[in-house]
C-alpha cells in the first residue's frame, strides 16, 4: 500500500487535510497519511489539490507528509465471521485493537475485519456445470447456530458456469471455493469473502411492497404505530427520554433475523452494556443467545469524528449483505444526529458555505440517501429479504423543529416521538401517542387483522379516538377540576388512564413485561375496550363510576401486563369474563 | 513549490529541526499567534513561546500549512510583540508530567505549581489529549457510591465510574453540594484508595477558596490535586485545564489503582473559552455561536471516565455547569446531557423555599442506576420505591397546578393527600443539612414514610409484598 504516493500534505486543520501535488487520486479513494499510516478518504479534488478527511486523530501530521493511495474507495469486508463481532466506524474489530494496543485505542493500526485464519465448514449448493449469475448461492456456512451464512456470487459478476467447486470441508475466507467460467471466456476465482464500498448501495433485482410488520414486542409500537419490515422510522427525543432504551428493547426482542446495532457518537458505557447484556439474553422465539444474530458498531462520541460519519454506511452495507442472503435485517442507528453533526463538523473544517444552523446544504440529500437504502427487496439471487432502519434523533433542547429532525421526517414514514413529560413521570417507553404516527398502517393492516380475528384496525381506531377525546377533557379538567365533568366523560379519563398504565407502559426490566407477543397485545386491547363499553353502559344505567373502578377485575386488569404469563392467553379471557360479569351485576342492581 | 528532494530532506531534518527557535510572528490575534517560514510543523505540537522580556509560555499548534502555523498560547498573548516573539516547536504533543506526588498540590491549568512550594515533579509524561478507551475494554460500572444525600442516593444514584453533571444556575448551592459529596462519598464494604482531582475553570477566587477550606477542614486535602485556572487567568488556559486534570486522573486510576472523583467547575466557562478561540479563527459557528465541534470536544472530556476491565481504579466525574439564564436547552447543558450518564438538576424555586439541596428530581436522572441498586447492592425494594416516588411526585406537580386554579379546598381528599405527600417529600426527604450523612437505609425508610401519606391502592408500582413489608411502618 505504501507504493503509490498520490500527493503531499499542504495543510492540517483537525481531521481535514489539504493535499497538494495531486495527479491520479480518485474521489472517495481510501488513503493512508504519513509514516503513521492514518486512514483517510479523498472527499474533494480541485486545482491539483485534494481534501482528505482522516478517520483518526490528526495530531503529529506535518505539511510535507506523504499521502499513499490504495486505489479503491472505503470498503468493508463481507463474509462469515461478522456476527457477534464489535467494530469501530471503519470496520476495525475492537477486540483485535485491544489485543494490539491495550485498553486505549492507539492510532495507525489496521486489521482484517473478519478473521482470515479461522476455518468455516462449507457446504456447496451448486455442481460443476451449473449456470450461475450474480447473487446466487454457491454454498452455505453455519455462521452461528441460528444464522446460516449463504455464500453468494458477487453482485457485479457476469453470468457463467461453475468450472470448479470445493467439496464439503473446512475453509478460511481466503481459500478459493469456486472457479466460474464466465460467458465472456474469462475465469473468475471466488472466495467466501467479498469487498463492497460502503457508500454504494448493493444492487437488487427489485423492490417489493411492504406487507409484514416488524414485531418489536413493545405494545405502543406494534399496536398503535407499527413499523413494516423494510420500513424506516425515526425516534426523536431530548436527552433522558429513553431513545437508547427503546433501541435496546427493539434490538433485543424484534423479530428480525439479524440486528446491526450502530452506536454512532454515543456513550462508551452504553456499548459496554450491550456487549455485556446481549450474550446473556435469550431470544424468546429461538431460545438462543441474542448475540448470535447481532453485529455491533461502536464509534463512541470521543472516537474520531470522521469515522463516526462513516459508521452508519459501514453498518448499512453489512445489513444489505445479509439481506441479499434472504434475511430480514433491522438496523438501529443511535444516533443519526451525531452523524449529522459529524457532517457539519467536517463541512465546517472544509470551509463550505453553511445552510441551516451550520449544517451543510447537502444534509437532506445525505439523510435521504441513507434511509432509501431500506426496503423489502427481491435480491439478485431471487430470495426475499429486508432492511428496516430505526434511527434515533437527538434534537438539541428536545426541540423537534431543528433541521435534522425536520429533514428526517421528510424521508421516514413512521415517527415515534419521545415526550419529556412522560419520561419525567417514568412512563416508559415515553412514546407520545399524540405526536407519533405510522404511514404503514394500511400496509400491515391485512397481516394484523389476520392475527387478531379482524379486530385490530377497528380496536386501534377506537382507542386512538378515546385518547384524542381525553386530551380535550383534560383541558377542561385543568380549568374547572374533574368533579365538574359528568361520569360518562370522567369514565373516558379513567379508561385512558388505565390504558396508559396497563397497556402503553412497559417495564424493560421485568421478566414477563419486557416482551409482549402479538396475541397478548390483541387480547389486552380488547379487554380494555370491553371495559369501556360495558362500563359506559352501566354508567348510563345510573351506576356511579367510583363503583366500577373499584371492582377487583379492574385491579387485575391494571396488573395483567406483569401478572399474566405471555403464553397464558386464557387468563386474560378470564379477566374479561369476570369484568363483564361483575359490571353486569352492579348494573343489574341499579336497573331495578 | 518545493521539489521532491527538498521534501524528503525536510522530513529527515524534522527531528533535528524541532527545538530550533524562530523569531518574529506575522500576526497576533487574541490568544493566537501566526508564524511564517518555519520548518514543517506537526498538527497539535507543543510550542514553547518566548516573550520579548524573556519569559516562557506554552502553546499548541491549531493549524499548520506550508505558509503559516497558527499557535494558541495558553498563558495569553499580553506583552508579545511581532518581532520580539520567539517560538520553539517541540516535535511532540502537549504532555503533562504525572505522579501521585501531585496529590496535595495546587497547580495552574497547565499543571505548573501555583502554591509556591517548588515545581511539580512527574513520574511519567502523558499526552494531555489522551486516547479513547476501547469500548470492549470498559467494565460496566455498577458499584453504588453512597453520597449520604437522600435525593441522590434514593432517586438518582451515583455509580462508581459514572459521569454525572450538576446542572445549576448562578447563586445556587452547587458548590456546597459538590463539597458535601466529596466529603461523604464512599463505596460500602470496600473503602478503596480514594482521591479527588479538582479542576476549576474561570471560577472566582472565593469559590476555589471555599473548596480548599472544605477539603482542609475534613482533612482530605492531602488526597486532592487542585488545578486552578481562575476568573482572572487567561481564558485560553481554561481550554486545557480539564484535559490536564483528567490526564492526572487517568494516571491515578489506571496506573495507581485509585478511586478518583473528578470535580470540574464550571464547564460553561470552558465552553465559552472554546467559543472565543473559534470566533477568533473565523470558524463557522453553530448554535449560539458555539463551534460545531463542541459536542465532540465535550465528549473527549466526559468520556475519560469509567472503569477498565482488569484494573482496580475508576474515574467518576462530577462536572458542575451553570445554565445561563437557568435554560436547560442552552447548548452547554444540552450537549452535556447527551454525553453524560444522567444529570442532577437544580431548581431555583426550591432554593427559594429553603430546600437544600435544591434538586428537582423529576428532570434529574442517573442512567447507570438500574444496574447498581436493588438486592445485594442497596436494598431489594429500592428500584420499585424510586419508581413509585417519581410517579407520585410527578402527580403532585399536576395537583399543585390544579390547586392554583381551583383552590386547595376544592381538591378531592386523594389529591389533598398527594399535596401532603409532596410537602413531606420536599421538606423531609429531599431537604437535609449540609453536614448530614444519611445511610441508604435511612434514605429508603424516609421514602416509605413519605409514601405512607398516600393510600396503599395508589402505589401501583410497588409489589404487594413490598407494601406489606414496609408500608406505614
Amino acid at each position: 500500500m505504501k507504493k503509490r504516493i498520490i500527493g503531499r500534505v499542504k495543510r492540517v486543520n483537525g481531521p481535514v487535510l489539504i493535499v497538494k501535488d495531486i495527479k491520479d487520486a480518485m474521489m472517495m479513494e481510501m488513503v493512508r497519511v504519513g509514516e503513521q499510516q492514518l486512514v483517510g478518504e479523498v472527499v474533494k479534488l480541485y486545482d491539483g489539490l485534494a481534501t482528505v478527511q482522516v478517520y483518526e486523530d490528526a495530531t503529529g501530521i506535518c505539511p510535507g507528509d506523504n499521502v499513499y493511495g490504495s486505489g479503491m474507495s472505503l470498503s468493508v469486508e463481507l463474509g462469515p465471521g461478522l456476527i457477534g463481532t464489535i467494530y469501530d466506524g471503519i470496520q476495525r474489530p475492537l477486540e483485535r485493537l485491544m489485543e494490539a494496543s491495550g485498553a486505549f485505542i492507539s492510532r495507525g493500526l489496521s486489521f482484517d475485519a473478519i478473521d482470515h485464519t479461522k476455518s468455516w465448514e462449507f457446504t456447496p449448493q451448486v455442481k460443476v456445470g451449473d449456470k450461475v449469475h450474480a447473487g446466487m448461492v454457491l454454498g452455505t456456512v453455519e455462521e452461528t447456530s441460528r444464522i446460516q451464512h449463504r455464500i453468494l456470487v458477487p453482485p457485479h459478476m457476469e453470468t457463467g458456469t461453475v468450472a470448479e467447486i470445493a467439496p464439503v470441508g473446512a475453509y478460511t475466507v481466503e481459500n478459493e471455493i469456486a472457479t466460474i467460467a464466465l460467458d465472456n471466456g474469462k475465469q473468475e476465482k471466488l472466495t467466501m469473502m467479498q469487498k463492497w464500498p460502503i457508500r454504494l448501495p448493493r444492487p437488487v433485482d427489485s423492490r417489493l411492497p411492504l406487507k409484514q410488520p416488524l414485531v418489536t414486542g413493545l405494545r405502543v409500537i406494534d399496536s398503535l404505530f407499527p413499523l413494516a419490515k423494510g420500513g424506516t422510522v425515526a425516534i426523536p427525543g431530548g436527552f433522558g427520554t429513553g431513545k437508547t432504551m427503546t433501541q435496546h428493547s427493539i434490538a433485543q426482542w424484534c423479530d428480525a433475523d439479524i440486528i446491526v446495532y450502530i452506536g454512532c457518537g454515543e456513550r462508551g458505557n452504553e456499548m459496554t452494556d450491550v456487549l455485556r447484556e446481549f450474550p446473556q439474553l435469550v431470544d424468546p422465539r429461538t431460545g438462543q443467545s441474542l448475540m448470535e444474530r447481532t453485529v455491533l458498531i461502536a464509534n463512541t462520541s470521543n472516537m474520531p469524528v470522521s469515522a463516526r460519519e462513516a459508521s452508519i454506511y459501514t453498518g448499512i452495507t453489512m445489513a444489505e449483505y445479509y439481506r441479499d442472503q434472504g434475511y430480514h435485517v433491522a438496523i438501529m442507528a443511535d444516533s443519526t444526529s451525531r452523524w449529522a453533526e459529524a457532517l457539519r463538523e467536517l463541512s465546517g473544517r472544509m470551509e463550505e458555505m453553511p445552510a441551516e444552523e451550520g449544517f451543510p446544504a447537502y444534509l437532506p440529500t445525505r439523510i435521504a440517501q441513507f434511509y432509501e437504502r431500506a426496503g423489502y427487496m427481491k435480491a439478485l439471487g431471487g430470495s426475499e429479504g429486508s432492511v428496516s432502519i430505526i434511527g434515533a434523533v437527538s434534537p438539541p433542547g428536545g426541540d423537534f423543529s431543528e433541521p435534522v429532525t425536520q429533514h428526517t421526517k421528510r424521508f421516514v414514514r413512521c415517527f415515534w416521538g419521545l415526550d419529556r413529560q412522560l419520561a419525567s413521570s417514568r412512563h416508559y417507553p415515553a412514546i407520545s401517542w399524540l405526536d407519533s404516527y405510522s404511514e404503514y398502517l394500511g400496509d400491515v393492516q391485512q397481516w394484523w387483522n389476520d392475527h387478531s380475528d379482524g379486530l385490530w384496525h377497528k380496536h386501534r381506531q377506537e382507542i386512538m379516538d378515546l385518547l384524542q377525546r381525553e386530551v380535550r377533557l383534560q383541558q377542561i379538567v385543568k380549568l374547572v377540576g374533574p368533579d365538574a365533568l359528568p361520569d360518562t366523560q370522567n369514565f373516558i379519563l379513567e379508561v385512558c388512564n388505565l390504558f396508559k398504565t396497563a397497556f402503553l407502559q412497559q417495564n424493560a426490566f421485568d421478566e414477563i413485561d419486557r416482551f409482549c407477543p402479538v396475541q397478548k397485545q390483541v387480547k389486552m386491547l380488547s379487554v380494555i375496550l370491553a371495559y369501556y363499553e360495558k362500563g359506559l353502559e352501566a354508567i348510563n344505567k345510573g351506576v356511579p363510576m367510583v363503583k366500577i373502578r373499584r371492582l377487583r377485575a379492574v385491579q387485575e386488569m391494571a396488573r395483567m401486563r406483569l401478572s399474566v404469563q405471555n403464553d397464558d392467553l386464557e387468563a386474560i379471557d378470564k379477566i374479561q369474563l369476570r369484568l363483564e360479569r361483575s359490571i353486569d351485576q352492579i348494573g343489574g342492581v341499579y336497573e331495578n | 513549490m518545493k521539489t521532491k528532494g527538498e521534501t524528503l530532506l525536510a522530513q529527515a531534518d524534522r527531528k533535528l529541526l524541532s527545538g530550533r527557535e524562530y523569531r518574529g510572528a506575522s500576526r497576533i490575534d487574541g490568544p493566537l499567534v501566526y508564524m511564517r517560514n518555519t520548518h514543517p510543523v506537526g498538527f497539535g505540537e507543543l510550542v514553547e513561546v518566548t516573550a520579548p522580556d524573556g519569559s516562557r509560555r506554552s502553546g499548541q499548534v491549531l493549524d499548520t500549512s506550508d505558509e503559516a502555523v497558527v499557535v494558541q498560547v495558553f498563558e495569553g498573548t499580553d506583552n508579545l510583540s511581532l518581532p520580539g516573539t520567539g517560538m520553539r516547536f517541540m516535535g511532540e504533543p502537549l504532555t503533562l508530567p504525572v505522579s501521585d506526588q501531585m496529590l496535595g498540590r495546587v497547580m495552574n491549568g497547565l499543571g505548573k505549581s501555583r502554591d509556591g512550594s517548588g515545581s511539580v515533579h512527574g513520574f511519567a509524561e502523558r499526552d494531555v489529549n489522551g486516547e479513547p478507551i476501547n469500548p470492549t475494554a470498559r467494565e460496566y460500572p455498577r458499584d453504588f457510591i453512597q453520597t449520604g444525600i437522600s435525593v441522590i442516593d434514593g432517586m438518582t444514584t451515583l455509580i462508581q465510574g459514572q459521569k454525572l453533571p450538576i446542572f445549576s444556575g448562578n447563586g445556587l448551592d452547587h458548590n456546597q453540594l459538590a463539597a458535601q459529596i466529596a466529603r461523604q462519598a464512599k463505596v460500602r464494604g470496600n473503602a478503596g484508595d480514594f482521591c479527588i482531582v479538582f479542576a476549576a475553570m474561570g471560577v472566582k477566587y472565593d469559590v476555589a477558596r471555599f473548596f480548599i477550606d472544605s477539603f482542609e477542614e475534613t482533612g482530605v486535602i492531602d488526597n486532592v490535586a487542585l488545578f486552578l485556572s481562575l476568573a482572572d487567568d487567561p481564558s485560553i488556559e481554561r481550554t486545557i485545564t480539564p484535559k490536564t486534570a483528567l490526564t492526572l486522573a487517568e494516571h491515578l486510576a489506571f496506573d495507581r489503582d485509585k478511586q478518583v472523583l473528578v470535580i470540574m467547575t464550571d464547564m460553561t466557562n470552558y465552553c465559552e473559552s472554546l467559543r472565543e478561540i473559534g470566533t477568533m479563527r473565523g470558524e463557522i459557528p453553530s448554535r449560539k455561536g458555539y463551534p460545531g465541534y463542541l459536542y465532540s470536544n465535550l465528549a473527549e472530556i466526559y468520556e475519560r471516565s469509567g472503569k477498565i476491565t482488569g484494573r482496580a481504579g475508576s474515574i467518576t466525574q462530577l462536572p458542575i455547569l451553570s445554565m445561563p439564564n437557568d435554560d436547560i436547552s442552552h447548548p452547554v447543558p444540552d450537549l452535556t446531557g447527551y454525553i453524560t450518564e444522567g444529570q442532577i438538576v437544580f431548581e431555583r424555586g426550591m432554593q427559594a423555599r429553603g430546600i437544600y439541596p435544591p434538586i428537582n428530581c423529576l428532570p434529574s436522572l442517573s442512567r447507570l442506576m438500574k444496574d447498581g441498586i436493588g438486592e445485594g447492592m442497596t436494598r431489594a425494594d429500592h428500584p420499585h420505591l424510586a419508581n413509585q416516588l417519581f410517579a407520585s411526585y410527578s402527580h403532585v406537580k399536576d395537583v399543585q397546578n390544579l390547586a392554583s386554579v381551583i383552590g386547595e379546598e376544592e381538591l378531592t381528599t386523594l389529591d389533598q393527600q398527594y399535596l401532603e405527600f409532596g410537602t413531606f417529600f420536599e421538606k423531609k426527604f429531599v431537604s437535609q443539612r449540609f453536614d448530614e450523612d444519611r445511610s441508604i437505609e435511612q434514605t429508603l425508610d424516609l421514602g416509605w414514610e413519605a409514601l405512607s401519606k398516600l393510600p396503599s391502592e395508589e402505589l401501583q408500582r410497588l409489589s404487594d409484598e413490598e407494601i406489606a413489608e414496609h408500608y406505614g411502618k
